[in-house]
């Protein structure tokens, strides 16, 4: 298997990210950045979709399930083993979203994005409303264990999960920047410049906005079921449509030019609002609310357009060939 | 037979209060396409206008119920006037034209903007505006125990339906309007400034907005995060109803509200996921809406 640049970097950030983490940051640090990182699986499920043109301002429905499948499996299944809960939770959101999916896959735009929000707040509605979940309160995820061995709280639970997020993350990511480069993956794209003319090619952009809705739905299951085993936690706010508008930010700031994007975006995102509640409690939504507006105004392509914006610039104006059948995106 | 009378009247009251909700919402959608994620925010800034300005009224424990509706009116005028013209002005004249789901984007961090200027301009200990809700007493109807000012409210609510329809359909600048709705860039070509078309709308939608949170203001306690809330169900009506029309808004708002009241009394564990659940049939059977036109498909 040949790896390109963007795959070994991975490698080597994972590798890094797990020794720095397990030997020298203080547990707060990790605890954070596992959070971002799993909040992160979320974001690439609505790049995912980005990718393709559409915005789910409910990825929060999925991000819940996973989470509350962790969370239930643990109390009502006895389940404990917290890969078998994590797969748990997947199933249940492929599941949902192929259900879900034949719905939605009929709608564009601002439809899409509305009635994806409205199925995450009928999740909420449900999920508020009983009482053996908790009721608004949520409720406690059991001690689990990993391989056998039982995580029991403290620093060796922090360095767990880490390791389990820092490893999920990389692998996920891994298999998107193939995908994304992949048949399916670059159809994605074009269905996004023009799904009428991916029709007339003989594809069906329904059936791939489907599967790719279903695929989006795993993965940010996965960071769902990965925070609640991180924050050990789960309550109906995870599908509360303002959640969902927050990983629909992280999506922006970080772009969808890059596996790396919503992770790098996600971290910063978790640092600035660890910081800004901390000294101005009452105006970090108002500062999140400037940065989005300038990252539309400004950045348009994300934070992640910083690092590429040198290897696009040099695209020669003056190729009417390329420009006239389409050319290839860079 | 008596809780079928009770669902019908909580329903249209509720339906009431979705349609004032709605209403300037999909004013908005409708000759702008602007799906305005801040129009909660609207909302919220119409009720702390509302109970800030009651308050101030009956701060020496007297006045009178008429004198206090003049008050959560003119309140609300002053508020959305104010804001919408601000953010009107400052932001989305910049923004205009660019593609839908943007300006979703744009509006939602409009939200996050005015949902922490409010905490910094009104605090974040609740705001109470109760007086007019009691000084207008209850009445009974066959048998049922209502509030007057929910049926004031209801008679409101058909009042703003009724003036928007007439606006928009008999007279010139109405039609106007329609015809900014219904072909921008005509509407342009023949002589229409689309732009103060704009300015206009937004403000009136705006002013909707912070009426229907002014007239909610004294029935509930106003605190921080009363506008998202609000949001999702505005959408969900604007949604069932046809995104932009009026008469759609309307009948959306009564299936809701009637949906909403059936499940609280029936049902009272589907009280949240009645109105989605709605909304999401509705959607499957005419994903348009009610009352929404299909648009074509442009290659």
């Amino acid at each position: 298997m040949r790896l390109d640049k963007t795959e070994l970097a991975l490698v080597g950030l994972a590798v890094v990210l797990m020794l720095a983490g397990t030997l020298a940051a203080p547990g707060w640090l990790i605890f954070l950045i596992t959070v971002a990182l799993a909040k992160a699986l979320v974001v690439q499920g609505v790049v995912m979709q980005m990718k393709a043109g559409l915005v789910s301002f409910g990825q929060g429905l999925f991000y819940c399930v996973g989470g509350y499948a962790v969370g239930m499996g643990g109390q009502f299944l006895g389940l404990n083993a917290g890969l078998v809960l994590l797969a748990l939770g997947v199933i249940a959101a492929v599941v949902l979203a192929m259900v879900l999916g034949l719905l939605l896959t009929r709608y564009r735009e601002i439809f899409f994005a509305m009635l994806s929000l409205a199925f995450s707040m009928i999740l909420y509605g449900v999920l508020v409303k009983s009482q053996e979940l908790g009721s608004t309160d949520g409720f406690n995820v059991k001690a689990w264990t990993l391989l056998g061995r039982t995580i029991e709280g403290g620093e060796q639970a922090t360095h767990t999960v880490f390791i389990l997020t820092v490893l999920t993350a990389a692998t996920v990511a891994f298999i998107l920047h193939r995908f994304y480069r992949s048949a399916m993956g670059m159809t994605c794209e074009a269905i996004r410049e023009n799904e009428v003319r991916v029709e007339f090619l003989g594809l069906s952009p329904r059936w791939i906005n489907y599967a790719n809705y279903v695929a989006a739905a795993a993965v940010s299951a996965l960071g769902g079921g990965l925070t609640a085993l991180a924050t050990g936690h789960v309550d109906p706010d995870m599908a509360y449509w303002t959640t969902s508008g927050e990983f629909v930010f992280i999506a922006l700031l970080g772009g969808t030019g890059s596996v790396f994007a919503p992770f790098l975006a996600a971290i910063v995102f978790a640092l600035v609002r660890t910081y800004a509640i901390e000294f101005l409690p009452n105006a970090w939504q108002m500062i999140l609310g400037f940065t989005l507006l300038g990252i539309v105004v400004f950045l348009p392509k994300g934070l992640w357009s910083l690092f590429t914006r040198r290897a696009v610039a040099p695209v020669p104006s003056s190729s009417p060939t390329n420009a006239r059948t389409g050319g290839v995106r860079a | 037979m008596l809780s079928f009378l009770a669902v019908l009247i909580d329903g249209t009251i509720y339906a009431s209060w979705l349609f004032l909700v709605a209403a300037g919402l999909t004013v908005i959608y409708g000759v702008m396409r602007i799906l305005n994620m801040a129009h909660g925010s609207f909302y919220a800034i119409g009720a702390y206008a509302a109970a800030s300005a009651i308050g101030w009224y009956f701060a020496d424990g007297t006045g009178s119920a008429g004198v206090s509706f003049l008050i959560l009116i003119g309140a609300a005028l002053v508020a959305g006037l104010v804001v919408g013209t601000l953010v009107e002005r400052g932001l989305l004249r910049f923004m205009y034209g660019r593609d839908e789901t943007l300006m979703v984007i744009i509006t939602y961090a409009l939200l996050l903007i005015l949902e922490d200027a409010m905490k910094i301009v009104f605090g974040v200990n609740p705001y109470f505006a109760y007086q007019p809700y009691t000084a207008l007493g209850r009445s009974t109807i066959a048998g049922l125990k209502v509030s007057n000012y929910d049926l004031v409210l209801i008679g409101i609510a058909v009042a703003v339906g009724l003036a928007l329809w007439g606006w928009l359909e008999r007279t010139n600048l109405g039609k106007i309007l329609r015809a900014v709705i219904h072909d921008r860039e005509v509407a342009r070509a023949m002589g229409v400034n689309v732009r103060r078309m704009f300015t206009l709308t937004f403000l009136i939608g705006t002013t909707l907005g912070a009426l229907a949170g002014a007239l909610t203001a004294p029935s509930i306690s106003v605190v921080p995060g009363i506008g998202v809330e609000v949001i999702v169900l505005a959408f969900a009506v604007v949604v069932v109803g046809g995104m932009g029309s009026i008469e759609g808004a309307a009948v959306g708002a009564l299936l809701l509200g009637l949906s909403r009241a059936a499940a609280v009394h029936f049902a009272p564990q589907f009280e949240l996921f009645v109105i989605y659940g709605v909304m999401s049939l509705v959607l499957a059977i005419r994903p348009q809406g009610l009352f929404g036109r299909t648009l074509v498909r442009k290659i």
